[in-house]
């Protein structure tokens, strides 16, 4: 019996797979079952799991765990109850991704020193950048580190687009992997969050900023959320000024966290309180024009971005 | 004590609308009340239908009359809405009503508060219903100002205009109605611009009072840009704490009372079978919060513009009187402190923060700009 636990899917998945492929070379029929938690009838496992006319090996894989019903909870607990060391025809693969029901579930496997695979969400772009150099040095290949960079500035979004680019490469092209290769094959993509066009753009970085914002327009993100994301930058950055002038109110009162003010007094530098006036006016009226006063949304946004730059130094 | 007397101030209106039930050439299907908000457009429309039911009561004391001023009588049916606008089922519901004959043989009347909550495709809805209604089957709708209404409904209706009642008259009423000291009455109904309900509210809860006069304090708190994003975070949240007020009670007996029907525990996990109809009932009171929050808001922009117009009062010298009569002292240091063009300048920055949070803006950004243009520029 494996638990896979975690909310990086690839990895779960690279796991689960892993799991059938021994199964597999350990030779001998085998017969694969996939059951849903979530949708588990009572008795279904024991039935799965009883030794059968043949004595084939039975591999059974359980997806969401997370959406567990009662009656999988019951016969699970019951099956680690009772299976041990000399169950060897049953191969019973968990998965569970975030959450916590079924934690007793999860607790009793554990403690069955059963082994538990856990795939944490790969949230650091250092990891990712691992992640992307581990892939081709499995599959025998070189990459360059600053190759591997680029690769994960482009695509680092979703690990699973990540594996999937990495596997392409792999598969297309022959010699070292080299900027250029990725450059030729994902060159022009860029992952551009509402978060890091208001960043840009509040650091008066107008060309830069209207760069991200078309590639974020280009890839889907809504202009909603990016006007929203300026007004919450702005708002940050003049609650923070106005705690400088009266010295007296502290973070908490203004509702933020440290490092949001640390943060906010570093980008603070070269904006007047004037500025910040025409910038949150600038926004405001975005806000305004995207919900509907104005035709054309996008424009109101790149409109917007430019004006909020342009507002930094005024 | 006739049906009319909670109409305040409108001699003109009332007197056309009791024409028209004294006599039957004067009457006709479809009426649209117009008026200000607060001027009685509800109250003359329930006061209408009341008469309708018994023309002959003259001092509405009758079953029928006061049945139909409660709004439980059988034949008299009023659609509000709580949400941001009506929606296209209620409005269907009204057609299919508006075919029975009344139960009580002599009119059926269907009153649409909000008329002008409706999209233009739920308006469409009603066009037919409202041309060529049954004999006995009477429309009034109710809205601000004519133009709210579709073009198509305004031409098939007769118009009937409320103006602003007086001030005094509000005072009066509420005097005569609520036994409110007379004082206090006037200072309620300059303060609510003659809007009967507000005055009401303001003049019947001091906490009502206490919100109004935290609103007026902030324009004197703006000294700075960043000074106007605080003030804007106090007054979005405290507007949140106000609509809460009204509705979080209200949505916890509405969810117990579901839960109840429908079988299920208090307190324990809900069965999954049961989810989607709790999900449901959890939008419907967003919703309903969402409305809440923007009209506690609105309130407290006419508030502020209410405050800036006695600010121009003061500065143009004119012999008006003024509104908030308790800010006093604020507004004359105001209109020292800042040119009429200023003041007339905020007053527009009041206005279009007020449209947009209207069309579905970020409420707490629009009112970021807004205090963000009251700051004193020279």
């Amino acid at each position: 019996m494996v638990l896979v636990r975690g909310q990086e899917t690839v990895l779960a998945d690279r796991a689960v797979a892993r799991i059938a492929t021994l199964v597999r070379e350990h030779g001998g029929d085998y017969e694969q079952t996939v059951l849903e938690a979530a949708t588990y009838e009572r008795g279904q496992l024991e039935t799965i799991a009883s030794p059968s006319l043949f004595g084939e090996h039975r591999h059974i894989v359980v997806n969401g765990l997370e959406a567990m019903s009662d009656a999988f909870l019951d016969d699970a607990l019951a099956y680690v109850g009772t299976a041990g060391p000399e169950v060897t025809d049953v191969t019973l693969v968990l998965r569970h991704e975030k959450g916590t029901r079924g934690k007793k579930l999860l607790d009793a496997v554990a403690k069955a020193s059963y082994p538990v695979v856990t795939c944490e969400a790969i949230k650091r772009d250092a990891d990712k950048v691992a992640f992307a150099a581990a892939e081709f040095r499995t599959a025998g290949r070189k990459a360059t580190n600053t190759a591997v960079q680029a690769l994960v500035e482009a695509l680092g979004s979703d690990l699973r687009e990540l594996a999937s680019a990495c596997q392409q490469l792999i598969a297309d092209t022959s010699s070292t992997i080299t900027p250029d290769v990725v450059q030729r094959y994902y060159g022009g993509r860029v992952e551009a969050t509402g978060f890091r066009v208001a960043d840009t753009a509040i650091a008066g970085h107008s060309a830069e900023a209207v760069t991200l914002l078309r590639h974020a327009l280009e890839t889907g993100v809504d202009p909603v959320p990016l006007v929203a994301a300026l007004a919450v930058k702005l708002r940050t950055l003049a609650k923070v000024a106005a705690m400088r002038g009266r010295g007296g109110a502290s973070a908490s009162d203004l509702g933020l966290a440290p490092w949001q003010v640390d943060r906010a007094r570093r980008e603070l530098s070269g904006w007047t309180p004037e500025g910040l006036a025409r910038a949150i006016t600038a926004v405001a009226d975005a806000d305004a024009e995207v919900k509907g006063e104005g035709r054309d949304a996008e424009f109101a946004v790149e409109r917007a971005v430019l004006r909020v730059a342009g507002a930094r130094g005024h | 004590m006739s049906v009319w007397d909670a109409l305040v101030g409108q001699p003109e209106a009332v007197a056309v609308l009791s024409e028209a039930v004294r006599r039957p050439e004067a009457m006709t299907h479809a009426w649209l009340i117009t008026g200000p908000p607060g001027s009685g457009r509800s109250v003359a429309a329930r006061a209408f239908a009341a008469a309708l039911q018994d023309p002959d009561d003259a001092d509405g004391t009758s079953h029928e009359t006061q049945t139909a001023l409660a709004g439980t009588h059988a034949d008299v049916t009023v659609l509000a809405t709580e949400k941001v606008v009506i929606s296209i089922d209620e409005a269907r519901n009204l057609v299919g009503l508006s075919q029975r004959a009344p139960s009580q043989g002599r009119w059926r009347v269907i009153i649409v508060e909000d008329a002008d909550r409706m999209v233009e495709r739920t308006s469409n809805v009603l066009l037919k219903a409202i041309e060529e209604p049954p004999p006995r089957t009477v429309w009034v709708l109710c809205a601000p100002s004519p133009q709210d209404v579709l073009v198509t409904i305004r031409s098939r209706c007769r118009l009937v205009n409320l103006r602003v009642p007086p001030a005094q008259a509000v005072a009066d009423l509420l005097v005569a109605s609520d036994g409110v000291d007379p004082a206090l009455a006037l200072e309620c109904a300059l303060a609510a611009q003659s809007h009967i309900g507000m005055a009401r509210r303001l003049a019947a809860n001091p906490k009502a009072r206490d919100y109004r006069a935290k609103v007026l304090a902030i324009p004197a708190t703006i000294r700075g840009v960043g000074d106007a994003i605080l003030a804007a975070g106090t007054l979005v949240d405290e507007a949140t704490e106000e609509s809460k007020v009204a509705t979080a009670e209200r949505d916890a007996a509405e969810k117990a009372e579901l839960l109840r029907n429908l079988g299920a525990d208090q307190g324990g996990t809900i069965p999954p079978a049961l989810r989607a109809q709790v999900r449901q009932l959890e939008e419907e009171q967003k919703r309903r919060a969402r409305r809440a929050l923007i009209d506690v808001l609105d309130r407290a922009m006419v508030d502020l513009l209410s405050f800036y117009r006695d600010v121009l009062v003061v500065q143009l010298g004119s012999d008006q009187v003024l509104m908030n009569r308790a800010a006093e002292p604020a507004v004359r240091e105001m209109a020292g402190a800042s040119a009429p063009e200023q003041s007339l300048q905020r007053m527009q920055a009041v206005g279009v923060a007020r449209t947009r949070i209207a069309a579905g803006a970020a409420p707490l950004l629009a009112i970021e700009a807004m205090t963000v243009a009251l700051r004193p520029q020279n």
